[in-house]
């Protein structure tokens, strides 16, 4: 199985707290890996070291074949593309956040061009004027993932972009994720706190307790892990 | 002045201190502690700057923009602990303040070259130089503190250090310049500069007075805007680390 993005023994520490021990496992190219586990186990910490905001302390991580440190950061960026949990938006308009990623390459992003990223991601293009602020939690995420895809990321970073949205903007978003994986063979990373969402989208799963890799393989795991830890956690639904 | 009348104008040091007593202000203490530091530093500058003035020697003029330089510095600093090397960075911006408008001032012969021009100017530059710093580093560490999560999404997307602080870059430079601007809008209106009140007690000509409190407000002017510019653009880099990482923990530990 060719991997998109490889940990080697990787260590995280701040301020002596140590959030990722002697991580190692892969992520599959071309498939829709969810990373599963109670708060604080460290799936965003692992999100922010493949996206170059955080650098690992020890150990190795490989992004297509290439250890991350050989990348310019901005290159390494451009390529694995990070959602937030949060959606930031600037000040400004739905148009101007899709244009915001080029604006910072120095180059313009066509309406035109912005208007089929929001098709993409279900949105009616009457959105394109309106202010960012005036835009619901659901909304806001199709945005920023929108706004995301504007740099063609061959990874695609998801933190938990719908645990605050309701069953249909889940659904809706799941839908989209699906059509971005069909469509570009984007590799795509998704932290949930949702099992039955982690096994409807995912192909394969990364069960991560404490700051370490606990179980992974095919999603289907979840449905009879081998870790007495992992199976108390589906237990109790992923909440605990 | 005579110094029985400026005996005498103790009274107006009395009135704060009775009247604190009297309402339980408690500002009795720092009232009298202000009063003797500021009498015994500012006798201390009138006989130093009477030294200097007589003994028309530059190294003595250069000794005192350095212990202005000093002085500004070490008031300055403790605004931007969460800084690396603040300190260079302000005597940098401090020194750079002094070359620019002295270099201009004395190489358009605008004023001539002697102390009784160069110490008071230089004072009055560095110490609008100080308070611009301070003012500045406040309101930049509290954009960023503010802005930690924009400053993050802009670098997630590919964007530089220089572009993910760019907004809160610029919002400090502004606040920190746009009062020293609007203060030249209603002056003369609202109010007399002090500079120009005491050459006018001291019995100089209204407009020739007039004329160097414009000299001062056209420096400040410059002064303003130079510190915020190059305090902004030294202090930002040393937030980020080789790999373009947001260093968000500096800010957080101020």
């Amino acid at each position: 199985m060719e991997a998109a993005i490889r940990f080697e023994h990787v260590n995280y520490s701040i301020n002596h707290l140590h959030i990722l021990k002697n991580l190692s496992g892969i992520f599959p190219k071309g498939k829709i890996t969810t990373l599963v586990g109670p708060s604080g186990a460290g799936k965003s910490t692992v999100f922010r070291l493949c996206n170059g905001l955080r650098s690992a302390n020890t150990g190795k991580i490989f992004i297509h074949g290439k250890l991350i440190t050989d990348y310019h950061p901005v290159d390494l960026r451009r390529n694995v593309g990070l959602a937030l949990q949060s959606a930031p938006m600037i000040d400004g308009t739905v148009l101007e956040n899709l244009q915001l990623p080029l604006q910072l390459q120095g180059k313009k992003l066509p309406e035109s061009e912005a208007k089929h990223l929001l098709q993409l991601v279900g949105l009616d293009n009457s959105f394109l004027h309106h202010h960012a602020n005036d835009l619901s939690g659901g909304q806001r995420q199709k945005v920023s993932i929108a706004r995301t895809l504007v740099n063609r990321p061959k990874i695609l970073l998801l933190d938990e972009i719908t645990s605050a949205l309701d069953r249909v903007s889940q659904q809706d978003i799941e839908n989209l994720i699906l059509r971005i994986n069909e469509k570009f063979g984007t590799t795509i990373l998704w932290i949930t706190h949702n099992l039955q969402q982690a096994l409807d989208v995912g192909d394969y799963t990364w069960v991560m307790m404490n700051g370490e890799l606990v179980e992974s393989g095919k999603t289907s795991l979840l449905e009879s892990p081998t870790d007495d830890r992992v199976r108390e956690f589906v237990k109790g639904d992923g909440t605990n | 002045m005579s110094y029985l009348n400026l005996t005498l104008s103790l009274v107006f040091v009395l009135i704060p201190i009775l009247l604190s007593k009297t309402l339980n202000l408690g500002l009795e203490k720092d009232t009298v502690i202000a009063v003797v530091r500021s009498t015994i530093q500012l006798l201390a500058v009138g006989f130093i700057l009477h030294f200097v003035f007589n003994s028309k020697n530059y190294i003595y003029i250069i000794l005192m923009i350095i212990l202005m330089i000093v002085a500004a510095t070490h008031n300055a600093r403790k605004k931007g602990t969460s800084i690396q090397g603040i300190t260079w960075k302000l005597v940098v911006t401090f020194i750079f303040i002094e070359i620019l408008t002295q270099g201009i001032l004395l190489g358009l012969q605008i004023v001539p070259p002697t102390a009784q021009y160069i110490i008071p100017i230089s004072g009055m530059m560095i110490g609008n130089s100080m308070v611009l710093g301070i003012l500045f580093l406040n309101r930049f560490t509290a954009e960023l503190k503010n802005h930690q999560d924009q400053t993050e999404l802009i670098l997630s997307l590919g964007g530089t250090p220089k572009q993910a602080v760019h907004n809160q870059l610029v919002s400090a430079i502004k606040a920190s310049t746009i009062p020293t601007i609007e203060s030249q809008k209603t002056m003369g209106l609202v109010q007399l500069p002090g500079m120009m009140s005491g050459q006018i007690i001291a019995g100089a000509d209204p407009v020739q007075a007039v004329q160097f409190q414009l000299l001062v407000l056209f420096l400040l002017l410059t002064t303003a805007v130079v510190t915020a510019i190059l305090l902004g653009f030294l202090s930002y880099p040393t937030l980020f680390n080789e790999r373009m990482q947001f260093l968000k923990e500096r800010i957080q530990s101020e």
